[in-house]
């Protein structure tokens, strides 16, 4: 597994890299690398535009890539699935397409403590130009966004759309999508799943979940930064007007105005990330030869294992997980794909600064969750995220290397 | 060289001129805070001045070693400054003062000192405050 990874042979000032920041993007496995780079070497050209052999070999590609996430997502059909730069641009569409036909003011958007700031600011954006309102579910002592308090805001009847992460990238808690998807849809409220963290560690099954729109980037999911997705139910995407105005999203233009193109074309101005979707098509292919029991069990025992031995740390304190934390007192401590923590008097920088020197990448910072940070009183804090290509050893040497450097900073 | 390098670890464990509050009793002490919001980096400085020198300086704050080691020394350059010298100062005299290698990650934290410092004048000049562009030197 780990050999299929070039970047994981890398050694950085004399050791081995430990990766231990798929949150923020995870590796690519050289089966990606050289489908790009087949394409891009064999068959680059622009897509839907020419007829010579390039052109048609590049296009059944980019829709043969389509075709890979519709099954990938279970979604009824291709055409609900829009390419777009990354997660943060699927999300923006839906904001400025759907938000700005849609949303009155006075009508609400619900979001979670949880959330990312991509999924947040396009809705404080709205809440700026249109004067809709920004409600927001807080989270309970296990991390859980509260359904009392989604309760509370649908009972309005203001709410026209929930907007809630699928899986948080600071504490690795799942929200219960069914019942909040259940629940926004009997109050007649829309639902968008952020599933920018959850693609890679969960199985997503949009007809199941039955939500409205989902949102997700392909280089958390071993893919290439540069792409992402946009799921959204047909009736909805038909009734929504285009996001951005160029080529390849129009039917017909004359000097006075435009007749938009049919979905998906719609949603795509311009010339897309074309090799990046070879890569996005290459990287769900190379997930698929695993099953997610196998790779949900790896990453189980990893953080369990991370828990188990970072609680071992004086003064260390793993969010939402940790019964001695003030912060959050988990109950059920199961966390997907991350975990964070703050180790008192050590700043997250120092702390990863020094082991970025050995070769161990942690992320620090508020990992653009400002709302949560300040809910749980800590400016920052420090994530520990895994992937598929982890191993335990990895997490003792980060471990260790935790402990030497609390050492280095106050002895 | 090594960014914790033993001076800089020593004016993070054993901070000078910190947490004392304002001083000078009957003096006009100047007190202004600023913060790095992306890690949550705080400096609160507060000044005594007389005669357009500085004869007192107490700080307080929070943060990673670097911003609080930098403001530990920049403290200690302080004292007996004329607020012309304190103008001029760059953000090449803290790297001068700091003595170890800044990256650009850690920017931000080496100059926490020198914005807040910057912004105090300014503040007590009744002068509109400078942005980090201005304090990094990027304008």
């Amino acid at each position: 597994m780990r050999r299929q990874f070039p970047v994981l042979r890398r050694s950085i000032n004399g050791r081995p890299l430990v990766y231990l920041d798929s949150a923020a993007t995870a590796q690519m496995p050289e089966a990606v690398c050289l489908a790009m780079a087949r394409w891009n070497k064999e068959q680059k050209s622009n897509v839907h535009r020419g007829m010579h052999v390039l052109a048609e070999e590049s296009t059944v590609a980019y829709e043969d890539a389509r075709t890979a996430v519709q099954k990938f997502l279970n979604a009824a059909h291709p055409d609900e699935i829009i390419f777009t730069k990354g997660c943060t641009e699927s999300i923006n569409l839906v904001a400025r397409s759907w938000g700005e036909t849609h949303l009155q003011e006075g009508d609400a958007v619900v979001l979670s403590m949880l959330e990312h700031h991509s999924n947040v600011v396009p809705w404080l954006q709205l809440k700026d130009r249109k004067g809709s309102d920004v409600l927001w579910m807080d989270i309970d002592e296990d991390g859980m966004p509260k359904l009392d308090d989604l309760k509370k805001h649908l009972k309005t009847g203001r709410v026209k759309l929930v907007a809630i992460t699928a899986l948080s990238n600071v504490l690795g808690i799942a929200p219960d999508l069914k019942t909040i998807i259940a629940m926004a849809h009997d109050a007649g409220a829309w639902v968008l799943i952020d599933a920018a963290q959850a693609i890679a560690h969960m199985p997503i099954d949009v007809q199941d979940l039955d939500c409205d729109f989902l949102a997700f980037s392909g280089h958390k999911l071993y893919g290439p930064t540069g792409i992402g997705v946009l799921y959204g139910k047909r009736k909805l995407l038909e009734k929504m007007p285009p996001f951005l105005g160029g080529g390849m999203m129009i039917r017909s233009v004359t000097q006075e105005g435009f007749t938009p193109a049919d979905l998906p074309g719609k949603f795509e101005a311009g010339t897309p990330p074309i090799a990046e979707a070879v890569g996005l098509a290459a990287a769900i292919e190379w997930m698929q030869q695993y099953s997610w029991e196998d790779i949900q069990a790896h990453e189980q025992e990893l953080l369990r294992f991370a828990i188990d031995n970072l609680r071992l740390i004086p003064q260390l304190h793993v969010l939402g997980t940790d019964g001695k934390s003030q912060i959050i007192n988990h109950k059920s401590p199961i966390v997907y794909g991350c975990l964070s923590f703050t180790l008192d008097s050590v700043h997250p920088h120092d702390l990863t600064e020094i082991l970025g020197r050995q070769g161990i990448a942690l992320r620090a910072g508020h990992h653009c969750c400002m709302p949560l940070h300040t809910k749980l009183g800590i400016p920052a804090s420090t994530r520990l995220s895994v992937g598929i290509y982890n191993m335990k050893e990895e997490i003792d040497v980060c471990a260790q290397a935790i402990v030497d450097a609390q050492k280095k900073l106050h002895t | 060289m090594d960014l914790y390098a033993e001076n800089i670890l020593d004016h993070y464990r054993h901070p000078r001129n910190k947490g004392q509050g304002p001083l000078a009793k009957g003096q006009a002490v100047i007190t202004h805070m600023e913060e790095n919001l992306s890690c949550g980096d705080t400096v609160t400085i507060h000044l005594s001045i007389k005669d357009d020198c500085i004869t007192e300086i107490s700080w307080d704050g929070t943060g990673c070693a670097i911003s609080q080691a930098a403001m530990s020394l920049l403290s200690e350059e302080l004292q007996g400054k004329t607020l012309s010298e304190v103008e001029s100062l760059t953000p090449q005299n803290v790297y001068d003062i700091l003595g170890v290698p800044i990256g650009p990650r850690r920017v931000k934290c080496a100059l926490l000192g020198l914005h807040v410092l910057k912004n105090t004048l300014r503040m007590k000049e009744r002068k509109e405050l400078q942005g980090w562009n201005e304090t990094v030197g990027n304008d």
